[in-house]
């Protein structure tokens, strides 16, 4: 076991952990923020993702001893009760969403890519997203999100 | 009037919830005293268990119960009831459960699992689905004569045959004598994975009395609860089934899954609350795919290009179960020589059993397995006779006065096949080969590929729905068709605004599902739930509104037959300025003097499909069909002719859809189905050893579409009203993905001239054919 210090969407959470405990199961089971989700365990899908010190990491993949001392983002973090983040409003909008499973990685590496370059291509957007599966929508609104989103924020003129 | 509500893109049902993190997923559930399942899987194709020794396993602290085979005499399924919820005596396929533990952590009931020391004595296996159907081959189950069965299948034993469907229409030995050119092919396409993106998670709690509690990832929590208490021998009231939020189904949820294996580790962990979560691993491995299909088409035209005959075989790969396949083979059979006129047709459809994972439900139901048979015929005759796809096609398609090959006639009910041929070949320029843009070795080409699909379900499948007023005027609609993503919902919601004159924000589709407290609907699969839950639930606003009417007539002094409903209002119709509100109406009207009438308002709609009939045994005539949705594909593709790498550059679908209710959905809707397919088209293959190991068992072997694949894409929506769907909406979740495979194999053809006969259509196979022609 070890002590651990997460900020955690700017709440700071002393834990104790075990050394092979995942970030993300951290993050499920002990903080009970179930937004991220597990899709495959192993990096591939995106479904876990969350914004560790500025960058989209597939938590699935990260040790809990890692992220010791980082400030973590989830998708808890986004909205403050009703009021939602305008990347969340441009998923809604652009209806981004169909079962809702991949929706909250994909919100996260959304905002990881456009707190990073606000005024994203096709390309990039492409590049950024392409870790994130989702089986529903098959993309084209999720593209069109980001873009809007973008365009929310003042980026894409 | 309120706001037009049919047709419009109102925001989906549950979006906030979703893109919050706040929608709960089994996945993300626990229960009070909650233990976690693991299984043990089988490592072998087939094998005898000669032992299992569990007692290391049981000795462990932290286990509650460890069950194997031998402690669960059940069968479980839906049409052929044949799997077993942990294997017994044999296991049938690498992968397959032998044995299971509830433990109070993950991580123990995994070391449980390791402890479990299964002895087997292999036995010879088939893999091939060709091998599989001879007579000498190894038998995937040997009792095929004690399996129970729905009347409609036909398993033969001492065989691998689970089911055969025949059709028969006209005579086939006259046809071919017609025939000025007789071609014959083969196709074949492997087993694919749903892959939605939570994985099959069920939790159970057994209680006092022989209950069960269940939260699952499922389609269709009615089908759970009956199959459930069918295998148990449970009673159905005893059982309730919750199903939440689920992340993504596409067939790979429907029927009955892991449920019962928690339902017992539960009960043999002294009730107990069991979760178990599929591993994506386990989910390639363990859980039912997409069958793999054998076809061979025979086909005689005469030189004016008319199908004059068709000798068809479809033998389906479905694994070591057949339980779902069946239907499959059933369905697929009934569609089977695609959205043409043909008058003489042979057509055999087979399940045979393999020692693979075994095949289930996913989106399209077998057609788009047959259609990439039948569509790539097509253009293979096309190429023979010298003729243009696109006319070939025109030629033959079904329109009104076409008899199908069940003998149902396609009438005013229909939607138009040809006009969604002309909007996809228009839209892509078909006749258009321009190549001033490519590069060296670069060759354009496009191509065509039809669909059609009905329902295939049980000829007296149902469903229903309640309505329910709030105090403040809203109102509840409460039904137990799950919206896992296809956005039904929202559409439902639309309709009770439009009929019952009401604002969208007002409606309330409670979301969870409880078959203790929704009423029944048979699955939630089929392309069906739009057109008869929309038809249920039109029946239930025409309840509320009968109702409303008739306690408001009392307070208005206006009789039922004067009174309209407008703007939340019950009025009289040439007095509008006479009226009583909705809120007024909900819980029962309130005179000025404190008299109270009506009471709370609940109404009810039920729906049951109508005019359908099963086939026959001998000839498959019937009518099996209770809406045919048509559609159509053109794709472009640019072919590198000396490395087989191709890009496609654009795909056009087209949907006779009958009705837009609401037009952002439907083409997200059109957009997820046509990428899906797109997967199937040009990645995804399950891939065995020679041991029959599977070899594609991650999102690292196993592709599917990320948003840096897909190709520009143009959905059209094409509306022939289907007159007995409400508001003429007809179903279209399946269709899109269905004949976007041979879509791009066409297209490859009509560029480079390389005949494509085997899925998935990868560079690799496009190179080995470029290689053939060389030498040839």
């Amino acid at each position: 076991m070890r002590t651990i210090e997460l900020t955690v969407n700017d709440r700071v959470h002393k834990l104790d952990v075990k050394e092979n405990d995942i970030l993300l199961d951290v993050l499920r089971k002990k903080l009970n923020l179930t937004g991220a989700k597990e899709g495959c365990g192993e990096g591939e899908c995106g479904a876990c993702t969350v914004i560790m010190d500025g960058e989209a990491v597939t938590s699935c993949l990260i040790l809990a001893v890692e992220a010791d001392g980082s400030e973590i983002e989830t998708i808890e973090g986004q909205s403050i009760g009703e009021e939602i983040s305008d990347i969340q409003e441009a998923f809604i909008e652009e209806n981004a969403i169909q079962c809702g499973f991949c929706t909250p990685g994909m919100v996260m590496t959304t905002k990881a890519l456009l707190d990073e370059n606000p005024n994203p291509s096709d390309e990039e957007i492409d590049i950024a997203l392409s870790g994130n599966i989702c089986r529903c929508t098959g993309y084209y609104s999720i593209r069109d999100a980001v873009k809007s989103a973008a365009e929310k924020k003042g980026g894409n003129k | 009037m309120t706001e037009e509500m049919i047709g419009k893109s109102v925001k989906r049902v549950k979006a906030l919830e979703k893109v919050t993190g706040n929608a709960t997923f089994v996945h993300d559930m626990e229960v009070q005293g909650m233990l976690h399942a693991k299984m043990k899987l089988s490592p072998h194709a087939h094998a005898k268990i000669v032992n299992i020794d569990t007692s290391e396993a049981e000795r462990l602290p932290g286990v509650w119960s460890v069950l194997t085979g031998k402690d669960l005499p059940y069968k479980v399924g839906l049409y052929l009831v044949d799997k077993d919820i942990l294997a017994v005596d044999k296991v049938r396929y690498q992968g397959e459960p032998v044995a299971a533990v509830a433990a109070e952590t993950e991580e123990i009931a995994s070391k449980a699992i390791e402890l479990i020391e299964v002895e087997y004595e292999e036995l010879d296996y088939v893999l091939d689905v060709k091998e599989a159907a001879k007579e000498d081959a190894p038998l995937v189950h040997e009792d095929l004569d004690e399996l129970e069965r729905a009347p409609v299948f036909f398993p033969k034993e001492g065989t691998n045959i689970a089911h055969h469907t025949k059709i028969r229409k006209g005579d086939i030995g006259q046809g071919f004598k017609e025939a000025d050119y007789i071609i014959e092919n083969e196709f074949e396409l492997p087993m694919v994975d749903h892959t939605a993106m939570e994985t099959h998670t069920s939790i159970a709690q057994w209680l006092p009395g022989k209950k069960v509690k269940i939260w699952s990832s499922a389609q269709s929590p009615f089908a759970v609860r009956n199959l459930l208490a069918n295998g148990l021998s449970l009673n159905h009231q005893d059982i309730e089934v919750n199903v939440p939020y689920v992340g993504g189904g596409f067939g790979g949820k429907a029927g009955i899954h892991f449920e019962p294996l928690v339902t017992c580790l539960s009960r043999a962990s002294e009730g107990r609350p069991v979760k178990i979560v599929m591993s994506r691993m386990e989910e390639f491995n363990s859980v039912p795919v997409r069958q793999g299909l054998y076809s061979k088409l025979k086909t005689g035209v005469t030189k004016d290009g008319d199908i004059v005959a068709q000798e068809t075989e479809f033998l389906w790969d479905s694994g070591a179960n057949a339980d779902y396949g069946v239907n499959v083979t059933r369905a697929a059979a009934t569609a089977g020589a695609g959205p043409y006129e043909i008058d003489n047709v042979k057509l055999d459809s087979k399940t045979v059993y393999t020692n693979k994972i075994f095949g289930t439900a996913y989106r399209g139901f077998g057609h788009l397995e047959i259609l990439w048979a039948v569509e790539r015929q097509m253009d293979l005759i096309a190429d023979e006779l010298g003729m243009s796809p696109y006319e070939f096609r025109m030629k033959n398609a079904l329109r009104r006065g076409s008899e199908t090959i069940t003998g149902e006639h396609i009438g005013e009910s229909h939607g138009k096949i040809t006009e969604c041929l002309e909007a996809v070949a228009d839209e892509i320029g078909f006749d258009d080969r321009s190549s001033d843009d490519l590069a060296e070795n670069e060759k354009r080409g496009k191509g065509i590929a039809l669909l059609h699909k009905a329902p295939a379900m049980p000829t007296n499948t149902g469903t229903a729905a309640f309505l329910k007023f709030n105090e403040n005027g809203t109102v509840d609609l409460t039904l137990s068709l799950v919206d896992y993503g296809q956005g039904t919902y929202t559409a439902l919601a639309q309709i009770v605004a439009d009929q019952l004159d009401m604002p969208i924000d007002k409606i309330n589709v409670v979301w969870e599902q409880n078959t203790q407290m929704q009423p029944y609907d048979w699955q939630t699969v089929a392309s069906k739930g739009l057109f008869m839950s929309g038809n249920a639930t039109i029946k239930a606003c025409e309840d509320m509104k009968r109702q409303m009417k008739e306690v408001a007539s009392q307070p208005l002094r206006a009789s039922v037959e004067d009174l309209i409903i407008e703007d939340e209002k019950v009025k009289i119709r040439h007095h509008k300025d006479q009226y009583v509100t909705f809120e007024e109406l909900a819980m029962g009207y309130t005179y000025p003097n404190g008299n109270g009438i009506g009471g709370p308002l609940v109404a009810r709609g039920n729906y049951i499909a109508q005019g359908l009939s099963d086939i026959d045994p001998e000839t498959g005539q019937g009518h099996p069909a209770l809406d045919w949705t048509y559609g159509a594909h053109a794709v472009e593709v640019i072919v590198n002719e000396e490395t087989g790498e191709f890009r496609v550059e654009k795909i056009a679908s087209a949907f006779d859809l009958g009705k837009v209710i609401n037009k952002k959905n439907v083409i997200g809707q059109i957009q997820g189905g046509v990428i899906q397919g797109y997967g199937s088209a040009v990645m995804e293959h399950y891939q065995f050893s020679d041991e029959g190991r599977l070899l594609t068992n991650t999102f690292t072997d196993y592709k599917v579409p990320t948003i840096a694949d897909i190709p520009e894409l143009k959905p059209i929506l094409i509306e022939n009203a289907q007159k007995d769907g409400p508001y003429g909406a007809r179903g279209v979740a399946e269709h899109p993905m269905i004949s976007v495979p041979p879509a791009v194999a066409n297209a490859v053809q009509d560029a480079i001239g390389i005949k494509l006969k085997e899925m998935p259509v990868i560079p690799e196979k496009v190179y080995e054919l470029i290689e053939e022609n060389k030498d040839n």
